[in-house]
């Protein structure tokens, strides 16, 4: 394992890694970041862009008519849910907020089964009664999906009472927006978890914008990482761009959570390619922006000059790493036009047990 | 001059308490801020300090003494340089213990009507609930409408009040499964802002008897939470006023997740506290919300009246594998009622109760309604109107059938509740009563609710604000035609 192990970082570490969160990511991130060996790479590679291609597909069949009502896309902010993935252990439970497509992919869950649900089919992980929102799995320990900006922040909160509660040594992740991060439940939840001692970890994808509004709009104090101060919640900014950057960050939170230190809280500096669902104009940033973001801080794009740069991978073998992801994309998309509607029946069940 | 002191009430709904102890004598010098005496009631045990300086000259009410009532003198001091001996002789007649019989309304409540409402804090043989054996006793016979339908003959009954009631089944449930903790506001060290919870913390630790801060939205979505991944929280409210502040999360995070995950994950969570107005505490601290969670489905709304309905209906719902609305009333903890003495005795969620049977009337209520409901039967009957009394017991599911059959036989229907009257309880009932018995209808159904006003603190308009036995038994002569 190339990452090294570094003392849990106090809030607001990481004066080398500083960036303004009104800025793009610090461009000496990289060189700072811990190295990931080949197996990693292809790994953070083939998980990110599963989840690039999906959503890329997502949006064509939102255009096709085929998904319906909102639809969040996660494109640009891959790396984040998956390095955390990668720095969890079975067991450990992931909450989120309805940008949350890529979340569930990570935690392996069926991308037909996903993509089912977005078309609303009877296939779909739901059944076709929650929507692109709202989808659960008790066997990947992902519960949610959630539509209320800031709700998951409390129940993952309860994830981690439930964690502490049986004494299994597991941490939950919480991962939420910029914008959740005003919300006063939050803080709530900080304070209990931090008075009790919870695993938890907060993931706070810093992606620039709360729909329209921009964090310096919005926000008192935009360094998030120290938004757990006041409980004495450790918190670091992380480049939320670099896979292994993520993962060494990931690990050091989730390794004080878990060993009974409290929660931990970790700012992702990423960024959302796409507008916030897709009836989203974007008028509130500039195509620049969004072309300088693509173009030098891909997530995806970094780990792939990796794998041909160090790795010495390919074209070719990069090409059929790609064809793969698209494959099981496009098996996705077809299981989820041609699968039938739920039964009417449907409507009434699941409502109480 | 000599000044009589006070028994002191500790709470709005408080009318008598226990004089526990004096921490000074007779002769004794006082000064403001001392503590004299020692008093406790059911709920809380409480200091009573001097307002005077002086002389404790005379003691007339002794430790010990129980049901003092409020504003009784208790002791009487002597002014500075006064004879104490004078200031002793000048002292009325020592007040007697309040009569068993005739606790509950303070004076002013009396006049102002409030004696229709009983009394929290009092549990004595009158404020027995009306067609309730007395306690102990033993259950003979049973019709198949029968009250007591869920507990098997021959069983022993115990007198034991709503809050006892409560805090038993908490504790069965607890020692069942290790899965099930209390989690709320003071639920621990403080034993439970209305001593719900009392002694909880001391037989099962603070890890399953757990003190939150005040954050309702937060432990509210911490209770979900842990019940998504198979804990049983049993979430105290301290009122579920403060629940507005949750109802984020009772929900869309409880009552919505079975369907949106397509039936792969529910959240058994019971949320409970007292709900509606208790005395004089104004607008914010008196809703009733009934009606409220009734409109949302994935949710249970359980509200009982009787002590043993509180505990079966509460251990049922802890069992239960979904969110759950707990609805209590906060004058109903003091009453006692006679409870089943069984290990485990549990009542189904989703049954209402035929508390009195007639063939004239149907009136359906539940909660504390159903106070208003049983007296006013009781005074209808020297009228010669057989009143059926059916006590709803669940809100949601509500029991139609037992409603629908019971209108079938009577043909008329009057509702009552604390609520508000749009969109309340009683408008749904009037709603399925034309739906399914339409045709045995001899009346427009009447709804007795509270006034469609916020709740005013001034004892008189409280009084107007909230339904009364008359207003009953007016909308039962009105659908009689008499």
């Amino acid at each position: 394992m190339a990452v090294a192990a570094r003392k849990a970082g106090r809030a607001g570490s990481g004066a080398a890694n500083k960036p303004n969160s009104n800025k793009a990511p610090a461009k000496n991130a990289a060189s700072n970041s811990p190295q990931f060996d080949k197996d990693q790479d292809l790994s953070a590679y083939n998980e990110m862009l599963l989840i690039r291609r999906f959503e890329e597909k997502s949006g064509q069949m939102y255009g096709m008519g085929l998904i319906g009502g909102f639809c969040h896309l996660y494109i640009g902010q891959e790396a984040v849910v998956v390095g955390m993935q990668m720095a969890t252990i079975e067991g450990d439970q992931v909450i989120t907020g309805y940008r949350d497509h890529g979340h569930m992919l990570a935690c392996g869950m069926d991308p037909k089964g996903v993509m089912a649900e977005l078309t609303g089919r009877r296939g779909g992980l739901s059944k076709g009664k929650g929507g692109s929102m709202h989808m659960f799995s008790k066997e990947k320990h992902f519960y949610g999906g959630h539509g209320i900006v800031g709700a998951q922040v409390s129940l993952g909160t309860g994830l981690a009472f439930a964690n502490h509660y049986r004494e299994n040594g597991n941490v939950s992740l919480t991962y939420f927006g910029d914008g959740a991060a005003n919300q006063g439940q939050v803080y709530e939840s900080f304070n209990m978890a931090a008075l009790w001692k919870l695993p938890a970890v907060y993931v706070i994808e810093n992606n620039r914008y709360a729909m329209g509004t921009s964090v310096s709009r919005a926000s008192a104090q935009t360094d998030f990482s120290k938004r757990g101060l006041s409980f004495g919640i450790p918190g670091e900014q992380v480049d939320g761009m670099d896979v292994r950057a993520v993962y060494a960050a990931g690990q050091r939170a989730i390794e004080h959570a878990r060993t009974g230190k409290g929660p931990y809280i970790l700012e992702m500096q990423t960024y959302r390619y796409r507008g916030h669902s897709m009836s989203d104009p974007a008028k509130y940033r500039t195509k620049d922006e969004v072309a300088r973001m693509r173009e030098e801080f891909d997530p995806i794009e970094q780990v792939r000059r990796r794998l041909l740069e160090s790795w010495k991978l390919s074209e070719d073998e990069l090409k059929a790493i790609d064809s793969r992801v698209r494959e099981i994309v496009n098996e996705a998309a077809e299981f989820a036009t041609h699968d039938p509607e739920p039964d009417p029946s449907e409507l009434y069940t699941d409502i109480l047990l | 001059m000599a000044i009589d002191i006070l028994m002191p009430a500790l709470s709005p709904t408080m009318e008598q308490g226990k004089l526990a102890k004096w921490l000074k004598k007779e002769g004794d010098k006082v000064k403001p801020g001392d503590v004299l005496a020692e008093i406790e009631t059911d709920k809380a045990t409480m200091e009573v300090e001097a307002i005077d300086e002086g002389v404790l000259a005379k003691i007339l009410v002794s430790d010990g003494t129980d049901n003092v009532a409020v504003n009784t003198p208790i002791a009487v001091l002597a002014g500075e340089g006064e004879d104490m001996s004078t200031a002793a002789s000048s002292a009325k007649a020592p007040a007697a213990p309040a009569p068993e019989a005739q606790p509950a309304p303070t004076p002013d409540m009396e006049r102002e009507g409030m004696a229709d409402r009983p009394s929290a804090g009092a549990r004595t043989d009158s404020d027995r609930p009306f067609a309730e054996p007395a306690a102990p006793s033993i259950i003979q016979t049973r019709s198949s409408h029968d009250a007591m339908a869920e507990i098997p003959e021959g069983t022993e009954m115990v007198s034991m009040t709503v809050r006892e009631a409560l805090r038993d089944a908490m504790a069965e449930e607890m020692r069942r499964d290790e899965n099930v903790f209390v989690m709320g506001e003071e639920v621990a060290e403080y034993q439970g802002a209305y001593k719900v919870t009392q002694g909880l913390l001391q037989e099962f630790g603070a890890r399953r008897v757990v003190d939150t801060p005040i954050t309702e939205h937060g432990f509210a979505g911490v209770g979900v939470g842990a019940a998504f991944t198979g804990l049983r929280p049993i979430v105290e409210f301290m009122t579920f006023n403060f629940a507005m502040q949750a109802i984020d999360h009772i929900i869309n995070s409880a009552a919505k997740t079975l369907y949106m995950s397509g039936g792969q994950l529910g959240a058994p969570v019971v949320f409970r506290g007292p709900n509606g107005a208790a005395a004089r505490v104004g607008a914010q601290h008196s809703h009733d919300y009934s009606a409220w969670y009734s409109n949302v489905p994935g949710l249970k709304v359980i509200a009982p009246y009787s002590a043993s309905d509180a505990k079966g209906l509460l251990k049922s719902a802890i069992r239960d594998p979904n969110p759950i609305i707990f609805l209590e009333n906060e004058i109903l903890y003091g009453q006692s009622f006679p409870v089943p003495k069984l290990d485990d005795f549990t009542v189904p969620i989703g049954k209402a109760r035929i508390h009195r049977e007639g063939k004239d009337v149907t009136i359906v209520s539940f909660s504390i309604g159903m106070t208003y409901a049983l007296k006013a039967a009781q005074e209808l009957e020297k009228e010669g109107i057989q009143a059926e009394v059916i006590d709803l017991r669940t809100i949601r599911p509500m029991d139609t059938d037992t409603i629908v059959a019971s209108v079938m036989k009577t043909g008329r229907c009057v509702t009552v509740e604390e609520g508000f009257p749009q969109s309340g309880i009683g408008a749904e009932i009037a709603a399925r009563i034309m739906e399914h018995a339409f045709d045995y209808l001899d009346a427009p159904v009447i709804r007795v609710t509270g006034k469609d006003v916020p709740m005013p603190y001034a004892a008189n308009l409280e009084k107007l604000a909230l339904p009364n036995v008359g207003e009953v038994v007016q909308a039962v002569k009105a659908v009689c035609y008499r």
